[in-house]
């Protein structure tokens, strides 16, 4: 392998990596699902539902989408549109906690990792090949089995199954910079240890982690639903996804408006974060190409 | 080789004694004791004559690092504790329900590589085609619906379109009635089948183009061989490398039990039995579960590994490490 030294970072942020993106086809169609549900968790997040997720019409139930309620309403004349915005909510905030928490750590972990070496180094990745050592979802099934159920403790749970993820992408580029010649260079020049990771190993493991973030969402949302669905995430009454697509499996027939809908919005917030991952590879790091190495429910 | 191999294995024992440590310790960080647990309500109606047995019992009157060793001592041998519910052994039980789960991953990795492999390698030699695109769409596709989403809507089409019900009446095993058998099977191995399938197709693609780059083939095409030899013996070979890996993956996930779907079609397989045994609280039959898949996981990891070595000259055993 050639080693190229990375280019800094500073080139690769702000506007100019939009504008990159926004040239690549399917990550600008990423980023636009994304941004999309974004908007809707938002709204969700701040109350601003037609109705209240809760609120039961006994005399609309089942009712097929008009302009009362747009997506229709379900057996117990809630109003599907309300719920789902008020669910996005819920697979945001599952989601952005279990990443920012798996993330966090992981990186912090990989790169102590791949700075330190030696037998910090072997220590670390042995653990972490402890947590590779189960499917991620039965992982995450035996977390919440011990956690209990519940919306936090899935976050719990997902962002366990991917801290070694985290891990692995951070030490990765760790290893290979530290050995440049340019952080050598800052290392004789007296540099203290910290200040070289943060100002010059750092940057150079940016790129591999956003990317990573992005595939590590689409995922978290994808488990937070089938946590849900299989009645150990986010439980009834509350509107979660993978609850509401529960509720419908008895009625597809009678009203295929709850799972169509809910269905889409899932596979529109999967899809989104993994197509915008995989532009964000493509932009940002055109040596690491090829589909996505996260895990999968 | 053998050498190698028994390295390998050696190798796995700290991992192991990692996970067991692990499996142990999460079933006692369960907020109250197990009695409790298990028992609910009532727990509470018990005597103290009866808890102490009760306890005596679960092993949890003794301190924890001995708990530890005892259990592990008992899994060595092969005793996984017992099934409350189910009036039966740990172990037995997973080995009664582990087959069907074995089934129903190489049938649906069967049914991946039968979509994912052609389909990526025709995208790829067709680039930038109508054909290219409408492989990725599949892709993507099987990558974006949830399993349970699939299996779910698989269901509703057979019942309402076609009248059929899949799985009526009760599971019957390989060597009773194959063919009734393998219709239990299918759909579930569809659903399964088709992310999987995904992304091998997406694997196949960009692993294939990426080769279809190197000197090596360029080489190759000027030395004016034929298109489809160059294909078939100096691409494909290397291009199948990091396909054979994300199989592996997918197919260790598969047998670690396909949880929803084998409750969505009333399989009685490995995920079941678990999502069962969490949701009746019988902590034994978990972390058996859990032990059980981890040792599996583990050594198809290895096994990976191996043929790794296998298919590609490049990797000298010896050297591994």
């Amino acid at each position: 392998m050639s080693k190229n030294i990375p280019a800094p970072a500073s080139s690769q942020r702000g506007g100019s990596l939009l504008r990159r993106l926004s040239g690549n086809r399917s990550g600008a169609f990423g980023l636009l699902l994304v941004l999309a549900f974004l908007l809707v968790a938002l709204a969700g997040l701040l109350g601003l539902t037609p109705r209240l997720p809760a609120e039961q019409f006994m005399s609309h139930r089942l009712a097929p989408p008009t302009a009362d309620f747009p997506l229709g309403t379900d057996l117990f004349g809630r109003d599907i549109a309300s719920r789902l915005i008020s669910g996005a909510a819920v697979s945001l905030r599952v989601a952005v906690t279990a990443v920012a928490l798996a993330g966090g750590l992981g990186a912090a972990l990989g790169i102590l990792a791949g700075f330190a070496g030696g037998r910090v180094d072997n220590l670390l990745m042995r653990l972490m090949d402890i947590l590779f050592a189960f499917p991620a979802l039965l992982l995450a099934l035996v977390i919440v089995t011990v956690l209990g159920p519940g919306p936090a403790n899935s976050a719990l749970a997902i962002a366990i199954v991917y801290l070694p993820i985290f891990a692995r992408v951070a030490r990765g580029p760790v290893l290979s910079v530290k050995e440049l010649d340019f952080v050598l260079a800052a290392r004789c020049l007296g540099l203290r240890p910290f200040s070289v990771l943060l100002s010059h190993i750092l940057p150079n493991i940016v790129a591999p982690l956003i990317v990573q973030v992005s595939l590590a969402l689409s995922w978290a949302l994808l488990t937070e639903a089938a946590l849900s669905y299989l009645g150990l995430g986010t439980r009834p009454p509350a509107a979660s996804w993978g609850v509401m697509l529960s509720e419908s499996r008895a009625l597809a027939e009678r009203a295929p408006w709850m799972m169509v809908f809910p269905g889409l919005a899932i596979m529109a917030g999967v899809l989104g974060f993994n197509l915008l991952g995989d532009g964000l590879r493509d932009v940002l790091d055109p040596r690491l190409r090829g589909p996505g190495k996260g895990v999968r429910a | 080789m053998p050498r190698y191999l028994a390295r390998r294995l050696l190798a796995l024992l700290p991992t192991l004694l990692g996970v067991s440590i692990l499996v142990f310790a999460a079933m006692r960080l369960i907020p109250g004791d197990i009695i409790s647990a298990t028992l609910g309500t009532e727990a509470g109606m018990l005597t103290e004559t009866q808890r102490a047995a009760l306890e005596r019992y679960y092993g949890i009157d003794k301190p924890p690092v001995e708990q530890y060793f005892v259990w592990f001592g008992e899994a060595l041998r092969g005793n996984l504790g017992h099934s409350v519910r189910h009036g039966q052994p740990v172990l037995q039980l997973i080995l009664s329900r582990f087959p069907l789960t074995l089934e129903l991953a190489l049938l649906s990795m069967l049914l991946a590589l039968l979509t994912g492999l052609p389909l990526g390698l025709l995208a790829a030699l067709r680039h930038n085609t109508w054909l290219d695109f409408a492989g990725r769409l599949f892709a993507l596709l099987g990558l974006a619906i949830p399993n349970f989403l699939l299996g779910t809507l698989i269901i509703f089409i057979l019942s309402v379109v076609f009248r059929v019900l899949p799985n009526a009446g009760d599971y019957v095993q390989l060597h009773e009635d194959p063919l009734r058998n393998l219709q239990q099977l299918f759909f579930p191995a569809l659903t399964l089948g088709f992310a999987f399938g995904g992304s091998i197709m997406r694997m196949t693609r960009s692993s294939l183009l990426e080769v279809l780059r190197e000197d090596y083939i360029r080489t190759a095409r000027s030395k004016g061989l034929a298109e489809r030899h160059v294909i078939l013996h100096h691409s494909l070979r290397n291009a199948l490398i990091p396909v054979l890996t994300l199989v592996g993956i997918e197919f260790g996930y598969l047998l670690g039990g396909a949880f929803i779907v084998e409750q969505i079609f009333a399989l009685p397989g490995l995920g079941r039995l678990t999502i069962n045994a969490i949701g009746q609280r019988e902590y034994a039959l978990v972390q058996g579960v859990a032990l059980f898949v981890a040792l599996v996981f583990l050594l198809l990891n290895l096994a990976i590994d191996l043929l790794y070595a296998l298919v590609d000259p490049r990797i000298a055993l010896a050297r591994h490490e």
